[in-house]
């Protein structure tokens, strides 16, 4: 198991980063270059950073009562956005944890989707040791006809690995205030990572039904029921450490954004 | 004396900081000849023809729907002091800024110097903090207007007020009285936190959406296949039908005169009195419904210029829009002036009253409306058993027919210019309503949406919401200019502009361009132009002007109104004439306010020196 990001990885992400950062920076030059002495000020999109907290899942039955969040982040225009995303868990009982972290570069392509692409880093740890890895990302995040919100994207490890990741999500409103979301994530891996406990093929489920109460539009408690399932190879390798394949459990938690 | 008279009424104002909401700040000036009878008083004579008014701009805590608002005031109250010219005078209004920000004024539908405007960055600098700005025109026109801030989103914040100017001499219908009714929306939010939702969230604010409750409503009254494919249809295409304003109730207090309907601003009538009320839409992001349950009202004015008289029931009100209306009440009793949001999200009303302190009757509300398949362009006859809601009575009446030259394309669109060596022979008759055009290929980037099928004139039909039932509703076709324009005269050019939207995103522009990367349209000094605007977007914008009238082709010929501001449908083409006449830097705008604010904006240019490149050219 590895311990530790090789350094090169470390060194590359952080040359991406700069890179993102420096065009963006050269864009917002240009734009000031172009505008005449005497104009009104703004009347354009702006600059904007949003924050949104999907999920913030505490499961009070599972045994290591686990922590569990879809975090994303945004700053930019209404066109090329600087994205960070953030989906993991905590075991409040015991010290396990998994993460996945992206920074994406994101252009809005057609007027309902973004395509991104960046550096993503997973890391997982249990009370026996911890892995990570690290690769890059190209994605696609928008609405399909339909009104469901998806992010498909594809993830190619340092180490060859190619993996593809699909979140789809859809709010129905009940009231005006009470939405139910179906939500699914799923991977689906090309070959096996024995590390990371990833399977080929299919390897991983979660559906969740949540029902939130938008008391603003940003403050939304939910409860709702989670299935999370583990297929194929990636089943054994969860039966080899002792983890369970499916597992359904109740959740309740928070919707933020700001 | 004309000082004497600003400082007067400057005092009055002064006094009612606290009790903004009374109407007539400037009641003092009017007193001078009828008590009773403010707005019929004409102004006394001023020196030199010169009237001059003293303005200082501030933050001010006031009461608002029954709490303490933070507002931008002018003068200390919402909305400002009234200010009354007369046609022929020059007015000389000094304006103090006490903000810790830039302010400015812009005389809503005022012909005047550009300098004059208002708009910081084309007409002038703007007003700094601590400084005094001096605005000097000739007045020389009459009718009902209003000002505003042009800077950021003061607006919101109740930085505007009543401009009416007396004509020269008097003409027009007769009446007794008059009232300046000035319907607005007022925010407890930072507007900046408005417009930030709204890029985050754009139906941040809409709680009227359709819900499963509404899908089980729909399948019983229209079936369950109907119900279904309604759904899928919308859903298809990512577009909500219940998304009519942007800003809602949710946040919004509507005010009349500054008021709320439950502590109502009221005014006064005699039995039998012809009233004269003078309609001004002063908000930030609200259309309203105006009726007066049980009276028809008479419009008699509409942007400040005369208009043939037309006797109607509710009149909608867009955005920085004025009417003029006459009203007879039949007795004593107290009548509500009654003015809904357009989506029915909330109302404002007050009370025509013989007596103080009776309320009228307030009447029920109405249910939100929907969108229909006419606001996307969509085939009509080929769609009608798709949605049940649809406004069948809006459509296809009374829409006089268009000639047939105007069967040619209406414009290249290669920035949508007609100049290109065109000749003035392709344009169809000055006046006359433009053809149903089919969209062509350019879909404007991904700041837009969608693209109509096609769009038509939809100058007959009353909107969304309205028509359907017994009540009359005033349509821009049945204006009629009171007199015809002697200046009338038929195009050479045709600019076409879409009005465009990303909802989704938040990003409202022309064309797909944000202000910010766009090039000013030019207009050369003198031409006779036809601008055409083609709206590509779901909802209604009302789009204004400075500096120049536009002349709206209702079928009228040369008595075709004049207007300031004209409210364009979604999936609409409406044409406006007009005579570029007044060189200069000037502002053309969508006055929602946050579409304003994030785009939908352009800098026109009426140059004296022939242009080596007439028409304009936008930024890639």
């Amino acid at each position: 198991m590895r311990n530790s990001l090789p350094s090169r990885f470390r060194g590359a992400a952080t040359v991406i980063t700069m890179l993102l950062l420096a065009s963006g920076a050269r864009l917002a030059a240009q734009t000031t270059d172009t505008v005449p002495q005497m104009r009104p000020h703004g009347m354009g999109w702006g600059r904007e950073t949003f924050v949104l907290a999907e999920v913030l899942d505490y499961s009070p039955a599972v045994a290591d009562r686990s922590v569990d969040y879809d975090l994303v982040a945004w700053s930019g225009g209404a066109v090329n956005r600087l994205w960070l995303k953030v989906d993991g868990g905590v075991a409040t009982r015991g010290r396990a944890t998994h993460g996945e972290y992206q920074l994406l570069y994101g252009r809005l392509v057609t007027p309902w989707w973004d395509a991104q692409f960046g550096a993503r880093v997973d890391q997982k740890s249990s009370g026996g040791g911890s892995a990570s890895r690290v690769g890059g990302v190209v994605g696609l995040q928008g609405l399909a006809p339909g009104w469901f919100e998806l992010e498909p994207s594809l993830f190619v490890t340092s180490g060859g690995n190619v993996s593809f990741d699909l979140t789809a999500s859809y709010d129905l409103f009940l009231t005006q205030r009470i939405v139910l979301q179906p939500r699914l994530e799923s991977t689906l891996a090309l070959r096996d990572e024995s590390d990371f406990g990833v399977g080929r093929g299919l390897s991983s489920t979660s559906f969740g039904l949540r029902t939130r109460f938008e008391f603003r539009r940003e403050f939304a408690p939910y409860v709702g029921v989670v299935w999370d399932r583990t297929y194929g190879r990636t089943a054994e390798f969860a039966n080899l450490s002792g983890e369970s394949t499916s597992e359904a459990r109740v959740v309740a938690g928070l919707r933020l954004w700001r | 004396m004309s000082l004497t008279l600003s400082r007067r009424g400057f005092l009055g104002a002064a006094a009612l900081v606290g009790s903004a909401a009374l109407p007539h700040p400037l009641r003092g000036a009017a007193l001078e000849s009828n008590p009773l009878d403010p707005g019929l008083a004409s102004l006394a004579r001023v020196p030199n023809g010169r009237r001059e008014y003293d303005l200082t701009i501030a933050e001010t805590t006031l009461r608002i729907d029954g709490r303490n608002a933070r507002a931008t005031t002018i003068n200390g109250t919402v909305p400002g002091p009234m200010l009354r010219f007369r046609e022929g005078e020059e007015a000389v209004i000094r304006v103090r800024n006490t903000l810790c920000e830039d302010t400015s004024i812009h005389w809503h539908g005022i012909l005047l110097p550009p300098e004059m405007d208002g708009v910081p960055g084309l007409s002038f600098p703007g007003i700094r903090p601590g400084e005094t700005f001096e605005y000097r025109f000739h007045v020389k026109q009459a009718g009902t207007y209003w000002y505003h801030s042009h800077s950021g989103l003061q607006e919101q914040l109740g930085h505007y007020g009543a401009l009416i100017i007396e004509p020269a001499e008097r003409t027009g219908p007769a009446y007794d009285r008059e009232h300046v009714v000035i319907l607005s929306d007022w925010t407890f939010e930072d507007p900046y936190r408005v417009l930030s939702r709204l890029k985050k969230q754009p139906d941040a604010y809409n709680y009227q959406r359709r819900t499963v409750a509404d899908f089980f409503r729909d399948v019983s009254r229209d079936g369950f296949s109907a119900a279904i494919n309604d759904r899928v249809m919308w859903a298809g295409m990512r577009m909500n039908p219940t998304d009519i304003a942007d800003v809602t109730g949710a946040t919004y207090s509507y005010l009349l005169n500054g008021r709320v309907a439950e502590e109502p601003w009221a005014g006064q009538f005699a039995s039998g009195e012809r009233v004269l009320l003078r309609l001004i839409n002063a908000g930030a992001g609200s259309y309203f419904d105006v009726r007066i349950p049980g009276v028809s009202m008479t419009v008699v004015q509409v942007s400040g210029q005369p208009v043939e008289p037309v006797e109607t029931d509710e009149v909608r009100i867009a955005l920085a829009e004025t009417y003029d209306v006459i009203v007879q009440l039949p007795d004593s009793r107290s009548y509500a002036l009654y003015a809904e949001a357009m989506d029915r999200s909330g109302f404002t009303a007050g009370t025509l009253a013989a007596r103080e302190g009776v309320l009228a009757e307030l009447p029920p509300r109405r249910r939100r409306p929907l969108l229909t398949m006419a606001d996307m362009g969509m085939d009509h006859s080929a769609m009608t058993g798709m949605d049940g809601e649809m406004d069948h009575a809006a459509m296809g009446h009374d829409m006089p027919p268009s000639t047939p030259a105007a069967a040619t394309p209406a414009a290249e669109h290669a920035g949508h210019d007609m100049s290109g060596g065109a000749p003035a022979m392709a344009l169809r008759a000055a006046g006359t309503l433009p053809p149903e055009t089919p969209h062509d290929s350019e879909t404007h980037g991904v700041g837009n949406a969608m693209v109509p099928m096609s769009t038509k004139s939809r100058l007959a039909e009353p909107g969304t919401g309205l028509g359907g039932d017994s009540r009359r509703v005033l349509t821009y076709s049945q204006l009629r200019a009171a007199e015809p324009w002697s200046t009338f005269r038929e195009p050479t050019r045709e600019i076409e502009l879409h009005l465009t939207g990303n909802m989704d995103r938040f990003t409202w522009a022309i064309d797909g361009i944000p202000f910010e990367r766009a090039t000013p349209i030019e207009f050369a000094y003198g031409e006779r132009l036809r601008l055409t605007m083609v709206n590509d977007s779901m909802m209604n914008h009302p789009m204004h002007l400075h500096g120049m009238w536009m002349e709206l082709e209702n079928g009228q010929g040369n008595h075709s109104p004049r207007v300031h501001t004209i409210n364009v449908k979604p999936a609409e083409r409406v044409s406006l004439l007009i005579n570029a006449d007044a060189p200069g830097r000037w502002a053309f705008h969508c006055h929602v306010l946050y579409h304003m604010e994030v785009g939908m904006f352009r800098e026109v240019v009426v140059s004296k020196m022939p242009s080596a490149h007439a028409g304009h050219h936008d930024a890639e």
